[in-house]
């Protein structure tokens, strides 16, 4: 290895090579060349405590845990903006779901936070039937705040539950076991095996 | 101009701007026969609109000035303008060219007295100026236009206005019968020095350039500056003529993005520094400008220049791409709108005036070369073997500025030296 390549290796610490390990699209984190686009374009950007540009030089700067319980790549809407004017073609939105998603995996991420609350609600709803019962779904977010919240929320909706009912688009029928695909188990079966592999692939990850 | 003698010793060069002029000039000042196509009724092509060059800040008419004498004084140079080089066949030592020549409607008796100009009244966009104002049909391109003679604009030909031109004319120069023609030129190499051209503004939506009327384009603000130009030397805003003292710049404006030019445009910054200078010498201490950069790419000698502008304490330095425009309807200003990254702070600021460092692209299309060409992803030309006799010079081989142009024309000039000595048996 030359001294050039050696300095290379230097700079790329360890978090930044974690990432690029681990993290979906993490691979892309050193082709941002801080031109802060991404940060100026986001329609949410004012209420992120570090915008995505900043991000990408936490990591780089090997801030591991600041960046991995930070709130802020919770708060992309995934509304595409930032990937379209990103002169470098980065793929931001996967970036921050890719970096919620570790952080998620090693239980980092900040107490109450309602993305990814709501993101393992949604899944574990997707799992039992393979389908998402929005019935179901819809009401486990209006109760999440407890019971008396939930009811008036659901009297506030009302009109819009009915309304749906009415065109067909939700059924009362979902509250009892509800509807799913042909055959859970091999979906489960899939899943499993796509989760076996990811584990190993992060675990063998420094060893 | 079926009087122009071309063999196969004669070099060809595409285009009478600076890198076209010069390996012109270097080429036939060592007794090679050379011919200039130029598309517009002038050479010099868009030094010519410059106000200053940098890093000296010296004018380039100057310059211009002796170049325009050595090819005038030059008996082997021939230059035949408001020409394009339409087809071109044959391999090195032996090309064939189709040049087709649009009538100026006005021949050699011109002596720019500009009574025809006085005589007629229709206007027309002046594109000297970027459209920015009108010039008469009967027109001088500008002052020093070489060659020095007016030319009728194609659009008035048929009207009243073009007989009054005729009639205004004493010296029998203006032929409202030229017709236009093609011709066929030998030529032993072709030099293709057809330089580049603004990358079109309208394309980076969210600078705004269509809609905010006090967004214009870095080579808008240099026209600005011309004394003759269309403010009269003024620095103003285009919207309601009020002066622009706080002016922006923003640079990479279509550069280095993927969705726009891919490859950086290299003048740009130079060039946003140098017009930084344009603010301060109109407005002195009350100017405020602010750039707005990615990196400042600066290199080598042109630091000390950046140096110098970075001292200057009424110019502010932004490290952020600028992410949107938004236009102020109370007062006509644009505001800036983006994140910077040197503590990712969220701006909003107001200006009187955006400017935007607008990258160089070639002026020629990839696809419309009149020869099988190897040009790269950006469509200027690469040095390959395969383009045999032809030879790039000056910004159609790369975003240059000017400096760099003229070494690589006179390089451009050798190589096309190289073939037609091998024709002549000069060389192995």
């Amino acid at each position: 290895m030359s001294t050039n390549t050696g300095m290379v290796e230097k700079y790329r610490n360890n978090f930044l090579k974690e990432v690029e390990a681990n993290v979906e699209e993490g691979e892309w984190v050193k082709m941002c060349m801080q031109c802060g686009v991404c940060a100026g374009s986001c329609p949410l950007g004012s209420h992120w405590a570090h915008p995505p540009q900043e991000i990408f030089m936490m990591i780089r700067a090997g801030k591991r845990d600041e960046v991995l319980t930070s709130d802020s790549m919770w708060m992309c809407t995934s509304c595409y903006n930032c990937i379209v004017r990103c002169p470098r073609e980065l793929p931001i939105t996967h970036i921050m779901h890719g970096l919620a998603n570790y952080a998620k995996r090693l239980g980092l991420t900040p107490k109450s936070q309602p993305t990814a609350w709501f993101s393992q609600v949604f899944w574990d709803n997707m799992m039992k039937k393979g389908r998402v019962n929005e019935l179901k779904l819809g009401l486990s977010l209006y109760f999440k705040d407890g019971l008396v919240s939930g009811i008036k929320e659901s009297i506030k909706h009302q009109k819009l539950g009915m309304n749906m009912m009415k065109a067909k688009r939700m059924s009362i029928a979902e509250l009892f076991g509800g509807h799913g695909v042909k055959d859970i188990s091999d979906l489960q079966k899939i899943i499993k095996k796509a989760e076996e592999i990811e584990n190993a692939r992060i675990e063998s990850y420094g060893k | 101009m079926s009087d122009i003698v071309a063999t196969n010793q004669t070099i060809l060069v595409v285009g009478g701007g600076i890198s076209g002029m010069t390996a012109a000039i270097e080429a036939a000042e060592v007794g090679k026969q050379v011919i200039v196509i130029e598309k517009r009724p002038f050479i010099g092509g868009r030094v010519s609109q410059l106000y200053k060059y940098f890093p000296k800040l010296c004018f380039p008419t100057c310059g211009l000035e002796i170049n325009q004498r050595r090819i005038n004084a030059n008996k082997n140079i021939t230059v035949v303008t408001m020409a394009e080089v339409t087809g071109l066949v044959g391999e090195a030592g032996n090309y064939t060219a189709s040049v087709k020549i649009s009538p100026r409607y006005v021949n050699s008796n011109c002596t720019a007295c500009g009574a025809c100009g006085d005589a007629v009244e229709s206007e027309f966009d002046n594109e000297f100026n970027y459209n920015m104002d009108k010039r008469k049909g009967a027109y001088l391109p500008y002052n020093l236009a070489q060659p020095q003679r007016y030319v009728i604009d194609p659009q008035m030909i048929g009207t009243d206005d073009a007989q009054k031109a005729k009639d205004a004319c004493k010296f029998n120069a203006v032929d409202l019968d030229m017709q236009e023609e093609t011709i066929e030129l030998k030529a032993g190499a072709v030099i293709y020095a057809t330089g580049w051209r603004p990358y079109d503004a309208n394309k980076i939506q969210p600078y705004g350039y269509d809609r905010i009327k006090n967004v214009i384009t870095s080579v808008e603000f240099e026209r600005m500056m011309d004394p003759f130009g269309p403010t009269g030397g003024k620095l103003v805003r285009p919207s309601d003529g009020a002066e622009a003292k706080k002016v922006a710049f923003i640079q990479c404006a279509g550069s280095r993005d993927r969705n726009y030019l891919k490859h950086c445009s290299r003048i740009c910054c130079m060039a946003s520094l140098k017009q930084s200078t344009y603010v301060s010498e109109k407005y002195g201490d009350d100017a405020e400008v602010s750039i707005y950069y990615i990196d400042i790419r600066a290199i080598d000698r042109f630091d000390d220049f950046y140096q110098k502008v970075q001292d200057d304490k009424n110019v502010t330095f932004i490290k952020s791409k600028v992410a949107s425009i938004v236009e102020n309807k109370a007062n006509g200003n644009p505001t800036l709108h983006g994140v910077d990254t040197e503590g990712y702070n969220r701006y909003a600021n107001e200006h009187d005036l955006v400017v935007l460092a607008v990258g160089m692209e070639p002026s020629v299309d990839k696809d419309t070369f009149p020869i099988e060409i190897k040009v790269n992803d950006e469509g200027f030309i690469e040095h390959d073997e395969a383009n045999g006799g032809v030879f790039a010079a000056g910004c159609s081989s790369d975003a240059l500025d000017v400096n760099r142009a003229v070494q690589h024309a006179t390089a451009a000039a050798l190589r096309a030296i190289q073939v037609v000595n091998r024709v002549a048996k000069a060389e192995g």
